[in-house]
């Protein structure tokens, strides 16, 4: 009896110290990525970082303005293209759709969240590059915006469902049409839950490089708009990693650097609009 | 409406129309009404009239189709999947099946059974029917929210807190938040289902008051399964079972002498 206690608690322990250092492992991985590129680019991160443009390989006191510039400007124009499409999608999925349309639009949504990357900048490259017969801005936030709108969908579709019954009915009982009671209480119940997805939906396109490599390409200058080719900070950090250049190599870890801070912001600022409270009755 | 004898099944209209007869149209009338859930055949012909300025209880035990009934009344349950309603309903003898559901829903409010007040303001939840519905100009806002409440017995309790959120009342007062809300756009007609099972006494002792002193501005219908509070607060009472109405009189002749003996069985605790 005792026997196959003992047995039974080892196993216990075994598997739960198991999972325990599972999760330390998951942790620290996050932790050595960003100890490794404070400890190989914090030193290049300064003033002139963020203002002056690149600089020929032996000089120092380049930066990369233009390619913050560009990541902004490109991951700008794909949200304002891809957070509405994507969310009007979404509120379709979550009010209008009958069963099988809404079945179809979500498979095709899930389906579009799994497509390479690659293969939606090859598509955005035959499909823009190609017939504008130049590399362009634009052409790149269009691939991302169709890397984003599945994913605000489902993220809208997911909160907005979320929101009790009892609140959809007790608008409607007022005499509210179904649009109506969308816009003034559906949605601004679920409104914290929906900007958490799209921040996290933009922080994870703006990290993106594979979309950007023939669509936005690069510029060692500052891009003249949204139809000129535009440097961008993954793109970049691609570009000076494969130089033969130390000077170079400085900046790539800066440039990750940069790019990592940006995105652990934006998941810090997601999680503390959504902690702030509960907006629903529970 | 004045009835001498207890009659087997609804109030018929064509009964006697005697000097002491009420209004001659009933401000509702439902006329055989059948409702399907799916496949599920909820009500089975069910015949009752609503007379104006009454209140009238609909009781019955659990799944008998009372809260059904009542959801049909302002055609909410349009908005659950896969149902189906047959028959007529009519306000004011049109059909509301024929009218723009905006409107009806309107004129007939609803309280749920647990309060579900919006995430604003207690201000904001008052005026939002008025404002959808275009009722607010020239009007004060003000004026309406201090009248809705006062007309729900809340306005001593908030009127210091109004721009604070309408979750940061306690359950009973949220009930009468909703109450509020739903009067704030005049209604004819109001219906309650269950409004006071997930309350305390005192403040179904509240809620039970007010709605005898608004029952002459509008038309009530309240579902409840607490025999006590029918007795209470109705002038009539419909009894269903199953998915029919068995019986519908005036309040005390169906606890005191009903005619049908499911009800008896039902007030006498037989089942239910």
């Amino acid at each position: 009896m005792s026997l196959r206690n003992a047995r039974r608690n080892t196993i216990n322990n075994v598997m739960l110290t198991l999972c325990g250092l599972c999760a330390f492992l998951t942790v620290s991985t996050l932790f050595l990525i960003l100890g490794y590129l404070v400890y190989n680019g914090g030193k290049s991160v300064n003033w002139a970082f963020f203002t002056r443009l690149p600089l020929p390989p032996g000089q120092d006191g380049g930066g990369l303005a233009n390619a913050i510039a560009g990541s902004a400007m490109i991951v700008g124009m794909a949200a304002a293209i891809g957070l509405p499409v994507g969310f009007l999608a979404g509120v379709y999925l979550a009010e209008f759709g009958g069963k099988t349309i809404s079945f179809w639009i979500r498979y095709t949504a899930d389906l579009l969240n799994g497509i390479p990357s690659i293969v939606i900048g090859i598509l955005a490259w035959g499909l823009i590059v190609v017939s504008m017969h130049r590399f362009s801005a634009i052409a790149g936030s269009i691939a991302l915006s169709l890397m984003l709108i599945p994913i605000t969908a489902r993220s809208t579709e997911h909160f907005l469902l979320e929101v009790p019954r009892a609140m959809r009915e007790g608008a409607l009982a007022l005499g509210a049409t179904r649009w109506r009671t969308l816009a003034t209480v559906i949605v601004p119940a679920a409104r914290k839950g929906i900007m958490t997805g799209m921040i996290l939906g933009v922080a994870r396109i703006s990290g993106e490089t594979a979309p950007l490599l023939f669509t936005a390409l690069n510029n060692q200058f500052w891009s003249n708009g949204p139809m000129d080719q535009t440097a961008s900070l993954p793109v970049m950090i691609y570009t000076l990693a494969l130089s033969p250049y130390d000077d170079w190599h400085r900046q790539a870890w800066a440039a990750g650097l940069v790019l990592l801070g940006l995105v652990l912001l934006a998941t810090i600022t997601a999680r503390m609009i959504v902690s702030r409270g509960a907006s629903l009755p529970r | 409406m004045a009835v001498n004898q207890p009659q087997p099944t609804s109030l018929s209209m064509t009964s006697e129309s005697t000097a002491a007869a009420q209004t001659a149209t009933p401000k509702m009338r439902a006329s055989n009404v059948n409702f399907y859930y799916g496949k599920f055949h909820a009500l089975h012909d069910v015949n009752l009239e609503f007379a104006t300025n009454k209140v009238t209880a609909l009781i019955g035990p659990s799944g008998c189709g009372k809260s059904t009934f009542l959801r049909n009344l302002n055609r909410i349950n349009e908005t659950l999947r896969d149902t189906r309603l047959e028959g007529e309903i009519a306000l004011d003898g049109e059909n509301i099946l024929d009218m723009d559901v905006t409107e009806i829903r309107r004129r007939i409010g609803m309280v749920f059974q647990r309060p579900n007040p919006f995430p604003k303001s207690i201000f904001e939840n008052i005026t939002y029917g008025p404002k959808i519905n275009g009722r607010l100009k020239g009007q004060s806002a003000a004026d309406l929210v201090e009248k809705s409440l006062r007309r729900a017995a809340l306005w001593e309790e908030v009127k210091d807190k109004l721009h604070e959120s309408a979750y940061a009342l306690s359950g009973g007062q949220q009930q009468r938040l909703c109450i509020a809300r739903a009067l704030a756009v005049d209604p004819e007609v109001l219906l309650l289902d269950e409004p006071c099972s997930a309350l305390d006494p005192i403040a179904t002792a509240k809620i039970e008051d007010l709605l005898v002193t608004i029952k002459d501005q509008c038309t009530i219908v309240i579902v409840t399964h607490n025999m006590q509070q029918a007795a209470r607060v109705a002038d009539t009472t419909g009894f269903f079972l199953l998915g029919k109405l068995i019986e519908h009189n005036k309040t005390d002749v169906i606890f005191k002498n009903p005619s049908k003996k499911e009800t008896e069985d039902y007030i006498t605790g037989r089942f239910g």
